[in-house]
């Protein structure tokens, strides 16, 4: 694994009003990594995500991507670095409003400024990498969930990111769906060469992409390791999450 | 639960009523200032503009159609008994066209744009805040202010005069086929008569006012959508407050800007 950092998160703390949601988190990131994000719902996970990608501001902590922290850029200069940054939505927040090749069009044209043609080809290019060229000209309400969550995929790596953030992936899809699509991102990671942090509930989701994952408690990170690590734990809490996630899925 | 603890549940205390009172005023002050901010700043999405302004206008087309019909014809039916009573029948179309071009079609047209126009983008904008849209097209680097909000107050603002002198027109029209009914009036008649009434000076503050209807109706409806809170029942909500708040200020404003044409040309 390369050591260069991609992520640095140095003391990030976040509540709303008095629920500390993230309390004094320090976690590195390294560049062509697969971190898994762990954790009961409501411990934080989506929130650390939205702040990396600078939609929560924390009340305190340093977020450094590629040794800029973005906490203290101006949105312009944020914008650039989000240009670097794909991120898949739990719902995939595909434009109802616009069909799949608009979707996918949409970052091409309004960020990248590419001539016709090339955008053209990128589309292309990037739904077959989905496997989901045929549905080029439907709109997202003619979509199933999981092709909506490939669809939303495609979206966010279209503009070649080096960053990838993923807010349970594959939630609400069923196991062999969920299997395909975390296989996919697994693919996508190795062909693209992305760092990716991946937020899930999902144990073989985790399983199939991990290189190394953390677990949230209580606002901090109570463990972490390999996914063997924390799924052999002796740790009581660890052990009745992950064995109640198995008896789950 | 029955049906008063269901309505109870709802019920906010005084304190909380004045908070989100004044909680709204300055949001939606924060709000216009910034898209005053971004309003000049490039790239200018003409395209979307165009697009809105387009939607907008075949929206509402039909149904201002039909209103103003109707508030022409009504409002000659309505006028004739009096006039007649005075002997003034004459002055039938005066008063028609006077009353439709300085006051009922550009408010009237207002407040129904307010209905169609403000509640379409507090629901649409609504929806996209609650499906994590307009986050997505944040983090994709695109302001989206400026690419959903600016855009469709910008054609809000710019279709609602034109709407407005067109129903002027229908409602003209529909003036003139009450007259045609009950009085002996020829159309080249009613006609000079109409334009002997109405000056220019009479359309300017009518349609000018309508700008400002106009961006009420965006800028409410788009305040409403973009801080929608609270799932589907939040943009519920969005799209009726939406739809009162916008008729509110319309006629607030209507007023305001009566008073300031009356003082600026007193002989209006």
């Amino acid at each position: 694994m390369a050591d260069i950092l991609e992520v640095k998160i140095k003391n990030l703390s976040k509540r709303f009003e008095s629920h500390v949601v993230l309390d004094d988190i320090s976690l590195d990131v390294h560049s062509a990594e697969n971190l898994i994000v762990f954790g009961q719902s409501g411990t934080g996970k989506s929130v650390l995500l939205k702040c990396i990608i600078g939609l929560l501001k924390p009340d305190a902590g340093e977020i450094y991507i590629k040794d800029k922290n973005v906490l203290e850029l101006n949105i312009n200069e944020l914008n650039e670095v989000r240009k670097n940054i794909g991120f898949l939505f739990q719902s995939a927040a595909l434009y109802d409003s616009m069909s799949v090749r608009e979707n996918l069009e949409f970052p091409l044209k309004k960020i990248l400024n590419m001539p016709q043609n090339e955008i053209n080809k990128k589309v292309i290019h990037t739904l077959e990498l989905v496997s989901l060229e045929e549905a080029i000209d439907k709109m997202p309400s003619e979509l199933s969930g999981g092709m909506r969550k490939r669809i939303g995929l495609a979206r966010s790596i279209i503009t070649d990111p080096e960053l990838m953030l993923y807010d349970e992936p594959t939630t609400g899809l069923d196991p062999i769906t969920s299997k395909e699509i975390s296989e996919l991102i697994l693919n996508l990671q190795k062909q693209l060469k992305m760092t990716s942090i991946v937020v899930t509930h999902d144990l073989i989701c985790a399983e199939i992409i991990a290189d190394r994952a953390i677990f949230l408690r209580e606002g901090k990170i109570a463990h972490e390791g390999t996914i063997d690590d924390l799924t052999g734990s002796k740790d009581p809490f660890l052990k009745n999450f992950f064995s109640t996630k198995l008896i789950k899925d | 639960m029955n049906l008063p603890q269901i309505i109870n549940r709802k019920k906010l205390s005084v304190s909380e009523k004045f908070y989100n009172f004044f909680a709204t005023i300055s949001g939606l002050t924060v709000f216009n200032i910034e898209f005053f901010k971004q309003v000049f700043i490039p790239p200018y999405e003409i395209n979307e503009i165009k697009k809105h302004m387009i939607e907008l206008g075949v929206k509402t087309f039909p149904i201002v159609s039909v209103t103003g019909f109707i508030i022409g014809l009504v409002l000659a039916l309505q006028s004739l008994p009096v006039l007649q009573r005075f002997g003034a029948t004459d002055f039938l179309p005066a008063t028609v066209s006077l009353s439709v071009v300085r006051e009922l079609g550009p408010v009237i047209t207002a407040l129904i744009f307010a209905g169609r126009v403000s509640s379409g983008i507090g629901a649409e904008l609504g929806s996209m805040r609650v499906t994590e849209q307009i986050d997505a097209m944040e983090v994709s680097g695109v302001n989206p202010f400026r690419y959903l909000v600016v855009t469709r107050v910008f054609a809000t603002t710019m279709i609602l005069p034109i709407l407005t002198v067109y129903v002027i027109f229908i409602a003209l029209i529909g003036g003139f086929l009450a007259v045609i009914i009950t009085e002996n009036m020829t159309l080249v008649y009613f006609k000079n008569a109409v334009l002997s009434a109405v000056e220019f000076g009479d359309l300017i503050p009518g349609v000018a006012k309508t700008f400002v209807f106009g961006y009420l109706a965006g800028i409410v409806g788009a305040y409403k959508g973009f801080t929608t809170e609270g799932g589907t029942e939040g943009v519920g909500k969005a799209s009726t407050t939406s739809v009162v708040m916008a008729s509110l200020l319309i006629l607030i404003f209507d007023m305001v800007l009566v008073k300031i044409t009356l003082w600026l040309w007193p002989t209006f």
